[in-house]
């Protein structure tokens, strides 16, 4: 009984042979697993707050007008037509529109960015500056003088169309806007698509076994 | 030579103070956060780089669902229910439905409409319970003549005016684009033009225009 004992305070009190002595146990608990569960609850609970913020994305759409001193223009050689279908597959032509339509390119989600980077810098590349262009510069450089106000005209002509079409789903258009977002894209639309254009697509899914 | 004695100390130590941070910490946490409250759509938002938290305030949230179905669901963190009464007094005079108080008291409460006005009333008189289970149809929105969604958004502006009023879409990951376009177009058509889509966060890829500009 006695290597049991583990009592530190009998120091000789034996009130006779017959007298059980109590025994006296610790009172100390070992707190390190609860320890371990308190600070297991705790990153639980940092990990599940911070994971789900959802966020927003401001869209601002323009007044439609039907005046034609209102509207926008657009230079043909600066524009890049994006349109979206199904199985996220992106259409996608530079410029106009070719009769036969050979400038008629597809790709995917993944290749967009490419083109569009690709676009952006052959429109640097081919920028003429004029009398226009210095008012942009100016505004650039009033609004916030460190940055490169001086290239700020320099993508003026950039423009992307995005045409969506029937088939297209809402995570489709989410993120062609973002991709605007991504890279800078200071002037794009959201247009309907044209019968044109709607037939071309139908046509080069039929020929690529997309039903 | 007389032995040096080392004192022996015991090596645990009191954890006591140790376990009072902890748990003072993890009721700090269960206390600052706000669970999500169970969605009456279930919706798997796109991501997006967006990083704009949104903003608790008076707003319209558009729902599109996964089957394209779209519903309303009106919030106002401050004006209270009262608001929610004038946005459907509003409908019912607008669109004579012929609702009862009840009915009306029964839309402050609804979590989220999702029915075309003529089966409005039918909705409101179920319990909140029953209106949980109710397959709802969707507000009908792809027939441009009648689009619902216009006077949905009419009446709301009319009750929140003079206030600042979100106009929030959260739209399905596969939901379909017509649908998505219908309801801009309804709120074009209530000469709306700024909207707040509802994405999930995610980082801007590396190497792009806007990385640089945020690293930089």
């Amino acid at each position: 009984m006695a290597s049991i004992d583990t009592g530190g305070g009998d120091s000789g009190h034996k009130k006779g042979p017959g007298v059980k002595k109590a025994k006296k146990l610790s009172t100390r608990v070992d707190m390190t697993p609860m320890v371990d569960l308190g600070f297991l609850l705790i990153t639980f609970f940092i990990f599940t707050a911070t994971m789900s913020s959802p966020t927003t994305m401001d869209l601002n759409m323009p007044k439609e007008t039907e005046k034609q001193d209102e509207q926008t223009e657009v230079k043909q050689s600066g524009a890049l037509t994006i349109m979206l279908s199904k199985d996220d597959k992106v259409y996608f032509y530079e410029g106009e529109l070719a009769p036969d339509g050979s400038n008629f390119k597809s790709g995917t989600f993944k290749t967009i960015r490419d083109e569009i980077i690709k676009k952006r810098k052959s429109v640097i590349a081919s920028h003429a500056h004029d009398r226009s262009c210095e008012k942009i510069q100016q505004r650039a450089k009033e609004k916030d003088p460190k940055s490169d106000w001086q290239n700020a005209c320099k993508d003026r002509d950039f423009v992307v169309v995005i045409k969506p079409t029937e088939d297209a789903t809402y995570k489709n258009a989410v993120d062609i806007l973002d991709e605007m977002t991504i890279n800078a894209v200071k002037r794009f639309a959201v247009v309907k698509i044209s019968d044109t254009e709607k037939d071309l697509v139908k046509a080069t899914e039929g020929a690529g076994g997309i039903k | 030579m007389p032995s040096v004695k080392i004192p022996r100390k015991s090596t645990d130590t009191d954890m006591t103070p140790f376990v009072d941070i902890a748990f003072l910490i993890l009721s700090f946490f269960i206390m600052a956060t706000k669970f999500k409250p169970a969605e009456p759509v279930p919706v798997e938002t796109p991501h997006s780089v967006s990083s704009d938290i949104l903003k608790e305030e008076n707003a319209l949230l558009i729902t599109i669902d996964g089957e394209s179905r779209v519903f309303v669901n009106l919030s106002s963190p401050k004006g209270g229910s009262e608001k929610l009464l004038r946005v459907i007094e509003g409908i019912n005079a607008s669109r004579s439905l012929n609702l009862t108080p009840a009915q009306k008291q029964a839309f402050t409460k609804a979590e989220i409409i999702g029915v075309p006005f003529a089966s409005l009333g039918g909705f409101l008189n179920l319990s909140p319970s029953e209106q949980k289970d109710f397959k709802a149809p969707g507000i009908p929105v792809m027939d441009s003549l009648n689009n619902e969604m216009v006077w949905w958004i009419a009446e709301t502006k009319k009750a929140f005016a003079g206030e600042k009023l979100l106009y929030m879409i959260k739209g399905d990951n596969k939901s379909k684009y017509p649908a998505f376009e219908a309801v801009i177009n309804a709120l074009r058509r209530n000469e709306e033009f700024k909207y707040n889509l509802i994405t999930s966060r995610e980082e801007a890829p590396a190497g792009t225009e806007l990385y640089r500009e945020r690293n930089k």
